[in-house]
C-alpha cells in the first residue's frame, strides 16, 4: 500500500471500523510509518507482542517472504484506546504465515487487527486465528484481505475469527475479502459471534467456581486457538496473561 | 442436615412461568442416603436444581435449611463451597478446558472460601489419582478437556470422580445411574458408597431405577409427583414401586 497523503477516512476500506479520531490524534507520520521485514528463501520468524495501552497505538508490519519461508506473528491486543495492528504480508513459493491474535477489553475502545496477505506464488499456505472478546462498548475487528495472484496455484489461505461478547453493548467484526485469481486455491474462513454459555456457567459455579473465576477459565479456554500454534512456552504465557489481565475490569 | 419446607418453585417458559414445585417438604438426616423417585417430569431434576441455584427458576415460597444455614441466601459457588454438591443429570461439557485444571481451580476456589489453604500441584494430582482409582477411570481421561467426547456412562462416573475430589457433605445425584453398564452401575454404587457413606454426610438420590438402591442400600425412600413428597418409607417403598409401578402405589397413599 503506498503511503497516506492526508489522514485516512472511513471511505478507505481498510479503515472503515478504525477509531479515525484516535487515527488522527496519532498523526500521519504515525500512520505511514512501516516496518519491513524480508525473510530469504528458507528463513523463518517468530515475533510476539502484546499491544495497546492508555493511548493510541499502531503497529504496521510488511513482511516479505522468499522461497519456504515462514513467519509466525502472534498479538495480544489489550488496548484501551484505539489500537491497530495491521500487516502486509507478500509470500513467495511455498512459505508460510501464520497469525494467530487476540483482541480484549472494554471501555469504549476499537481494537484491531488488518491483515493483507498476498500469495504471489504457488503452494504458499497461510493461516489466521482470530479471537475477540469484549465488554462495555469494546469493539475488536478483523479485517482480513487475501490475494491469490493468477499463477499461485495451490494455495491454502485459512482465516478464522469467534467473537465472544460478554456484554450486550460490545461488538465484534470479520471483514474477510478474497480476491482470487487462481482456480486451485483452497480458502476457508469462518466467523461467529457468541456469548459464554450459561450451562457451563452453571457448571462451574456448581463446583464451587467463583463467578471471576469460571468467567476466567472460560474465556481463557475461548482465547485458546488464538495461540495453539505459538509453540515458545514462555511466551504462550506472556501473550495469554496479558489478555487475562485486561479481563479483570470486566463486569460479570 | 438439609430441611426443605413448603418449597413453591416456578420456571420460566415460553409462556410465561409455570409452577413445578406445589409445596414441597423433606427432611434428610445427616448419615442418610435418602432416594427420591417419581414419574418423569415430576419435578426431581427441578427440585436438585433448585437447590443448587440453577438461575431460570424462582422460588416463590417456603424454605430451604442446609446445615443451619439459610440455604436460599447463598449464590451457587457459596453452596458448592458450604458442601453441597449436584451429580448433573446431563453433565456439561466444557471444550478448552482440562478436568484436572477445572477440579483443581473448584476445590481451590472452595478452600478459599472456606478460609483453607490450596492444594499444591502435586497434592492435587495425587488426590485426583486416588479418586478416580476408586471410580476405575483412567487418569488420562481426566487429563481430556471436561465432558468432551466423553460416553454418557463415562460422564457419569466422571461426576463421581469430581464428587471424590471435592468432598461434599451433602450430595444430590441426578439419575446419576442411568447411562451405566451393568460393571459400571456397581462401580459407581460402591464409588457412591465410600465417598458419601459417613455418620455427617448425606445423599439424596434421585433414580429409576432399583438397581442402584441394590447397591447403594437408602435409609429412606421418597415419591415425588407432581412437585410434592406424596409418600415416605423404607427401602421397601422402591421394591414396591418396582414391582407395582407408580398408580398402584399412590392410589395407595
Ligand atoms: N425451562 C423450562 N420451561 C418449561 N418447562 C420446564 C422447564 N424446565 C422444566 N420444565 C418442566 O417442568 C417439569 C418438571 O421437570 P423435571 O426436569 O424437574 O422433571 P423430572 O422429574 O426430573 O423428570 P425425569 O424423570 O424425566 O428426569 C416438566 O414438565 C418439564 O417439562
Ligand atoms: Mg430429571
Amino acid at each position: 500500500m503506498p503511503d497516506l497523503a492526508t489522514l485516512p477516512t472511513r471511505r478507505d476500506e481498510a479503515w472503515r471500523y478504525a477509531d479515525i479520531d484516535a487515527a488522527g490524534r496519532l498523526g500521519l507520520d504515525a500512520i505511514n510509518a512501516w516496518e519491513e521485514i524480508t525473510l530469504g528463501a528458507g528463513e523463518t520468524l517468530r515475533r510476539c507482542e502484546v499491544v495497546g495501552g492508555d493511548a493510541p497505538e499502531l503497529l504496521r508490519l510488511r513482511l516479505t517472504l522468499g522461497e519456504g519461508a515462514r513467519a509466525e506473528l502472534f498479538v495480544t491486543n489489550a488496548g484501551r484506546d484505539y489500537t491497530r495492528v495491521e500487516v502486509e504480508v507478500t509470500l513467495g513459493k511455498g512459505a508460510h504465515f501464520e497469525f494467530g491474535g487476540v483482541t480484549i477489553g472494554g471501555g469504549e475502545a476499537v481494537r484491531e487487527f488488518v491483515t493483507t496477505t498476498v500469495h504471489a506464488e504457488p503452494e504458499a499456505t497461510s493461516n489466521q486465528t482470530v479471537r475477540s472478546v469484549h465488554w462495555d462498548t469494546g469493539t475488536g475487528n478483523f479485517l482480513g484481505e487475501i490475494k491469490v495472484v493468477r499463477h499461485a496455484q495451490k494455495t491454502d489461505a485459512a482465516q478464522d475469527f469467534k467473537g465472544l461478547l460478554l456484554e450486550a453493548g460490545a461488538s465484534a467484526n470479520a471483514v474477510p475479502q478474497l480476491e482470487i485469481f487462481a482456480d486451485d486455491v483452497k480458502c476457508a474462513h469462518g466467523a461467529t459471534v457468541g456469548q459464554l454459555d450459561e450451562s457451563a456457567r452453571f457448571y462451574m459455579a456448581a463446583r464451587g467456581l467463583d463467578p471471576q473465576a469460571a468467567q476466567r477459565l472460560l474465556v481463557q479456554a475461548f482465547l485458546g486457538d488464538a495461540f495453539v500454534a505459538l509453540e515458545d512456552e514462555a511466551e504462550h504465557a506472556r501473550l495469554l496473561d496479558a489478555a487475562l489481565d485486561a479481563l479483570g475490569g470486566a463486569d460479570l | 442436615m438439609l430441611r426443605i419446607d413448603n418449597l413453591h418453585a416456578v420456571v420460566d417458559g415460553p409462556g410465561g412461568t409455570k409452577p413445578i414445585l406445589k409445596g414441597l417438604s423433606l427432611e434428610v438426616a445427616a448419615g442418610e442416603v435418602h432416594a427420591i423417585m417419581g414419574p418423569n417430569g415430576a419435578g426431581k431434576s427441578t427440585l436438585a436444581n433448585v437447590l443448587c441455584g440453577k438461575p431460570g427458576y424462582e422460588i416463590t415460597g417456603g424454605s430451604v435449611t442446609f446445615r443451619g444455614e439459610d440455604l436460599l441466601e447463598l449464590d451457587p459457588h457459596e453452596r458448592a463451597a458450604s458442601g453441597l454438591f449436584l451429580g448433573f443429570q446431563y453433565p456439561v461439557e466444557i471444550p478448552g478446558v482440562s478436568n484436572v485444571q477445572f477440579l483443581r481451580e473448584a476445590l481451590n476456589s472452595q478452600r478459599k472460601y472456606r478460609g483453607e489453604e490450596p492444594l499444591s500441584g502435586g497434592e492435587f494430582l495425587k488426590l485426583a489419582k486416588d479418586k478416580a482409582a476408586l471410580l476405575k477411570m483412567d487418569m488420562d481421561m481426566l487429563k481430556r478437556q471436561v465432558n468432551v467426547g466423553f460416553s454418557g456412562g463415562e460422564k457419569k462416573r466422571a461426576e463421581m470422580v469430581q464428587m471424590g475430589i471435592l468432598d461434599p457433605a451433602f450430595a444430590v445425584l441426578d439419575e446419576t445411574d442411568s447411562g451405566l453398564d451393568i460393571d459400571a452401575l456397581r462401580v459407581v454404587g460402591e464409588g457412591i458408597n465410600s465417598i458419601m457413606r459417613a455418620p455427617e454426610k448425606a445423599v439424596l438420590l434421585i433414580t429409576h431405577y432399583q438397581r442402584l438402591l441394590d447397591v447403594v442400600k437408602p435409609d429412606r425412600v421418597s415419591v415425588l409427583a407432581d412437585g410434592r413428597i406424596i409418600q415416605t418409607g423404607g427401602p421397601d417403598l422402591a421394591l414396591r414401586l418396582e414391582e407395582e409401578g407408580y398408580d398402584a402405589v399412590m392410589a395407595d397413599a
